[in-house]
């Protein structure tokens, strides 16, 4: 007995030590991971920079233009003036970035007001929607990618398929119309437009969802029989654990890994659908905001929202990495410098 | 194929001296199975909509009559009218051509970039290589409608500029991808001996490395082509593309916003043309995929 208890402490100590310099790694590559983000924002900051300035358009024309002023030549020179337009192309980024530095994105062309506050201010309702519709896109494809897996090429399968094949076809501001025309005028059950409560929510984050949903069930049907595969599953099976067992531990935490991967590629799907959902539903988002932006060709406007709209990406691109990391032993195990 | 030549061509094979894509293929058609079949009709007949568009419409699309505004569907027109009094179905067929022509431009800009981009990384290697592919990294992190709509807010609102901004946003994946078939194949034995037979390296690349980099992709972009689709019209839809008269189908569905709740069919009838038209160009993309490369089986998801 004491000798048994004496191996236990003995697992846990290891146990322990093992843990903790898996923090440690983790922390390591949590560290260099974050270290990165900054120089990708600025890779993507300089790109966004160059082609407005390198576009077909000059600014200083359709500041004039936004402004109503007759764009007389000595007009135009005063606006290019007053927006450092004559200076060399570095001094401008410089200037920009040190702006930008201390989050001052400039001033809308068109209300004259800044642009950073205006756009924080419709951005949670817009990352709202994206979040109902990433819940929902998770929720309902891990059972139907499960189901469809667990009778390969039965008709659960097939009627996944059939769903999966609909969902990555349907425009998703068609499905918006539908759904609205469904529960809104016929049944009544939900309301059409605006933010309020869940209830309004659901309609715009399902519209937005289909797609991804689709697409996860699918992988993850696909990467649940390629673990299923694997021959620790059939050693597994050998040595007499339930078949629900052995997909619980042994199939589903491994296929997991490849839908975490793809949960990084559908938040940018998820904003851009939010982006063009949101006139369906009047939903106060960001989306209303910088099309208009574009129309204008509201520079500031645009320049900080798609800056903005790639931080978000990517930091949620890092966080699935993370999750990554800490859900895969072979990554930890890589980090740590191990064989 | 005489008998002397089927063992030529097999020990050629056998030595890597045949590049992948010069191996034979049996009919499409023989081997589909029926929903692959039916998309390869639907996609024809919208082919041939989307060529023949002005000579086969019923009515002028974007013939406006006031008189006979919001009709339903009738002998004369069969699908009903706008709230222009436009025959809904000349229009839908006229943004076949629309919807259809601006993908396949969109589609043919992406694999130019592509290939070239994505093969001139592979084959030339060290700097080079380097540099494109950075450059290709910095757009991969881009989400794709966000980066077509900061190039539509660049370049100016207008269809052109929305193709435009779409290959922009979706050159990288296909330049990864280019660059990764020619790694694979340019250390073969066929590059070296057409190499050693005298060919330049420009030369070798377009002769051996494109056709095989070039059937790969393609089966990418049929399997693509339906996303873009709806990428093209989504932008349309929210005004960004085809401007108001031109009959498209996103644009469509927009015109139709304001009589959603009271002549839902006008919306309905664009939406389903667009609905069926990528459902159809998926089916036969993975029709082609499993037939052509069964190793693209994994996802290709952004």
């Amino acid at each position: 007995m004491s000798a048994l208890a004496a191996k236990n402490r003995d697992t846990e100590d290891r146990n322990v030590g093992a843990r903790r310099r898996r923090d440690w790694t983790m922390a390591g590559f949590i560290v260099r991971r974050l270290l990165l983000l900054p120089v990708m924002l600025l890779a993507a900051s300089v790109v966004i920079f160059l082609m407005l300035r390198l576009g077909p358009s000059d600014p200083a024309l359709d500041y004039l233009r936004l402004s109503r002023v007759p764009p007389t030549q000595q007009a135009l020179d005063e606006a290019r003036r007053a927006l450092g337009l004559d200076l060399p192309l570095i001094t401008q980024y410089a200037d920009w970035l040190w702006k930008a530095l201390r989050l001052d994105f400039g001033q809308s062309y068109v209300t004259s007001r800044p642009v950073l506050p205006d756009l924080l201010h419709y951005l949670p309702a817009t990352l709202q929607l994206a979040g109902a519709a990433l819940v929902i896109t998770l929720v309902i494809s891990a059972p139907l990618g499960v189901w469809a897996a667990r009778h390969r090429n039965g008709l659960p399968d097939q009627i996944v398929r059939l769903i999966a094949a609909i969902g990555v076809s349907m425009p998703n501001f068609w499905l918006g119309f539908l759904l609205a025309l469904l529960f809104s005028v016929h049944l009544g059950w939900l309301p059409a437009m605006g933010r309020d409560g869940w209830r309004t929510l659901i309609m715009p984050a399902a519209a937005i969802s289909f797609m991804t949903l689709s697409i996860n069930a699918r992988l993850l049907r696909a990467s649940m029989l390629e673990a299923a595969g694997q021959r620790h599953v059939t050693w597994a099976r050998l040595r007499g654990l339930s078949p629900r067992a052995v997909e619980r531990s042994h199939v589903l935490r491994n296929a997991l890994l490849p839908v975490i991967t793809a949960t990084g590629m559908y938040v940018g799907e998820l904003i851009g659908g939010a982006l063009v959902i949101e006139s369906i539903f009047g939903w106060p988002g960001v989306g209303r905001y910088a099309v208009s932006a574009i129309f204008n060709r509201d520079y500031p406007v645009i320049q900080c929202f798609t800056l903005l709209m790639v931080a978000i990406f990517v930091i949620c691109n890092l966080i699935v990495d993370i999750i990554y990391a800490w859900a895969d032993p072979r990554v930890r195990l890589a980090a740590e410098g191990a064989p | 194929m005489s008998s002397l030549d089927a063992e030529l061509a097999g020990d050629l094979a056998s030595h890597d001296l045949i590049p992948p894509h010069a191996h034979g293929r049996r009919g499409f058609w023989r081997e589909a199975r029926w929903p692959a079949r039916i998309a390869a009709l639907v996609v024809g007949a919208l082919a041939l909509i989307a060529l023949l568009g002005a000579w086969i419409t019923p009515h002028d699309p974007d013939a406006v009559d006031l008189a006979i505004r919001l009709q339903p569907a009738d002998a004369a027109h069969w699908l009903g009218t706008d709230h222009l009094g436009r025959d809904i179905l000349s229009r839908l067929m006229a943004g076949a051509t629309m919807s259809l022509g601006s993908v396949a431009l969109a589609m043919a800009l992406i694999l130019t970039a592509g290939v070239t981009l994505g093969g001139t990384a592979g084959f030339a290697g060290g700097r080079v290589d380097q540099v494109i592919m950075r450059v290709a990294d910095v757009f991969l992190t881009f989400p794709t409608i966000v980066m077509a709509l900061f190039m539509v807010g660049v370049l100016g609102v207008g269809l052109t500029n929305v193709i435009i901004a779409i290959a922009v946003t979706h050159w990288a994946w296909y330049a990864r991808m280019a660059r990764g078939i020619v790694l694979s194949l340019r250390r073969r034995d066929f590059i070296a001996a057409s190499r050693l037979a005298g060919a330049s390296p420009t030369q070798a690349f377009i002769r051996h490395l494109l056709p095989a980099t070039m059937a790969q992709l393609l089966v990418l972009a049929t399997l693509d082509i339906g996303h873009i689709m709806l990428h093209v019209s989504g932008l349309s839809f929210l005004g960004l593309g085809v401007s108001a008269p031109t009959a498209e189908w996103g644009v469509m569905i927009a015109d139709a916003r304001e009589y959603v709740w009271t002549e839902p069919l006008l919306m309905f009838w664009p939406g389903l043309a667009l609905f069926i038209s990528v459902m159809a160009l998926n089916s036969l993309g993975d029709a082609l995929r499993d037939r052509l490369d069964p190793s693209l089986r994994a996802e290709h998801g952004h």
